[in-house]
């Protein structure tokens, strides 16, 4: 299945919302989880938890950490949907 | 010749609960220092705002003997009755003897069946579900389940992943013959592809070259643990409800391993616990005490509750391994922990 960036942006801003209470308005693609938005690390967790449910991706633990920004998130979810 | 006898096959309950909290008290800023972080970022990420260190006159052995003196007091349970000591620690700093041995001698049975049991911050619930079992098959009558820790002995005090977490402890409690059921099927097992995800290193051999890396302090990667605790322990917490008759909705209470309190409510909320179960959250002055964290927590919410005596509770203890195990349970009766 194949995922368009946008439909992958739009989700993760509701699940960033959800998780860790950032307006969707204010999450955009070059926006860093923890310095930007202030998403900690266990709350990244939540995020990449609820990221492959509603894509039907995994990612990996080791993985996790090399998702910076929130254009990082989209790019590997994506690629790992192709 | 075929052997000849009836198995008992009878239930088996908590009796009482006891435990004992190290005198010092360790806020957060007696840690920030050393691991460069500050109050505010550790009750952010674990809900801890302080924990308990043992001191060099409390020791694995002194905490656990008071634990069971409180639980054994407040049975009615003499320690001559006791026919078996289990005792779940990682940090008794003896290969052999055991710290069971140890403790029965204090406690005035040394002939008691000993022994400890090595499975972490599961290794409270690995134990009640072995007393139970030891008693429903009739190898024992009473059994004492021992939980404790002094991680403190085993914690680099400059791991931002460890050091404000881990804390020192001890819970007990006694478990006997029940004509109703008081303690459901163990729910248990391991995810051994994870076992780098809490770890002691160096080992005991490694110290005996000169350029070891150190003292064997316990590490752990954060978000692998957050992740397998939160999204795959849930569910085990619902098949230990499920084989026990119970739902979330006739719940009373909920007491896991004080891991986190991130960790404590994500899980509550994975489960969908309604508002009406008591949730233990003695993490926030305790700490995690691995293995001694839900005996501790269970005192705790009976002192705070004490309309939870003989209620229903669902424990479970997951870490290091990693391993786990859950049972549902009946809480002591009001009777007997007083």
């Amino acid at each position: 299945m194949s995922l368009s960036p946008d439909a992958v942006l739009a989700g993760l801003k509701e699940i960033v919302e959800e998780v860790a209470g950032i307006p969707a308005a204010s999450i955009e693609l070059g926006k860093n989880f923890t310095d930007d938005l202030d998403v900690d690390s266990l709350s990244m967790v939540e995020v990449v938890v609820a990221a492959e449910e509603r894509f039907g991706v995994k990612i990996p633990d080791d993985k996790v950490t090399e998702l910076a920004t929130v254009g990082d998130a989209v790019n590997f979810i994506v690629n790992a949907a192709k | 010749m075929a052997l000849n006898f009836t198995p008992k096959n009878r239930n088996s309950r908590i009796l009482a609960v006891g435990a004992y909290r190290p005198s010092r008290i360790i806020p957060n800023s007696d840690i920030v220092d050393r691991i460069e972080s500050s109050d505010e970022w550790i009750r952010e990420r674990s809900g801890i705002e302080s924990r308990r260190f043992a001191g060099p006159d409390e020791s694995v052995i002194s905490m656990s003997e008071a634990a069971c003196r409180q639980a054994l007091e407040r049975s009615g349970i003499s320690m001559a009755d006791v026919d078996a000591v289990i005792v779940a620690t990682i940090t008794y700093p003896f290969q052999t003897p055991s710290a069971a041995t140890e403790l029965i001698a204090l406690l005035g049975n040394p002939k008691a069946a000993a022994f400890d049991i090595s499975a972490a911050c599961a290794g409270f619930c690995y134990g009640v579900g072995m007393a139970s079992d030891l008693i429903r098959s009739g190898s024992a009558n009473y059994v004492l389940v021992v939980g404790v820790e002094k991680l403190s002995d085993f914690t680099d005090p400059e791991d931002r992943g460890t050091a404000f977490i881990f804390a020192d402890g001890a819970g007990a409690v006694i478990i006997g013959p029940s004509e109703s059921a008081g303690i459901g099927p163990t729910i248990w097992g391991s995810d051994a592809t994870n076992r780098d995800a809490i770890l002691m290193t160096p080992s005991w051999i490694d110290l005996k070259n000169p350029e070891s890396l150190g003292w064997p302090d316990i590490s752990m990667q954060g978000q692998t643990v957050f992740r397998w605790a939160v999204y795959q322990m849930a569910p085990i917490g619902l098949q230990a409800l499920a084989a026990a008759g119970l739902t979330p909705e006739t719940l009373d209470a909920f007491i896991p391993h004080q891991a986190n309190m991130r960790i404590i409510d994500s899980m509550a909320k994975s489960m969908k616990l309604p508002d009406t179960v008591a949730i233990a959250r003695d993490v926030r002055v305790s700490g995690n005490t691995s293995a001694a964290s839900v005996p501790i927590a269970m005192d705790s919410l009976l002192a705070e509750r004490p309309d939870l005596h003989g209620k229903t509770a669902l424990i479970i203890g997951f870490g290091a391994g990693l391993v786990y195990a859950a049972q549902a349970i009946e809480l002591p009766a009001a009777s007997s922990n007083k």
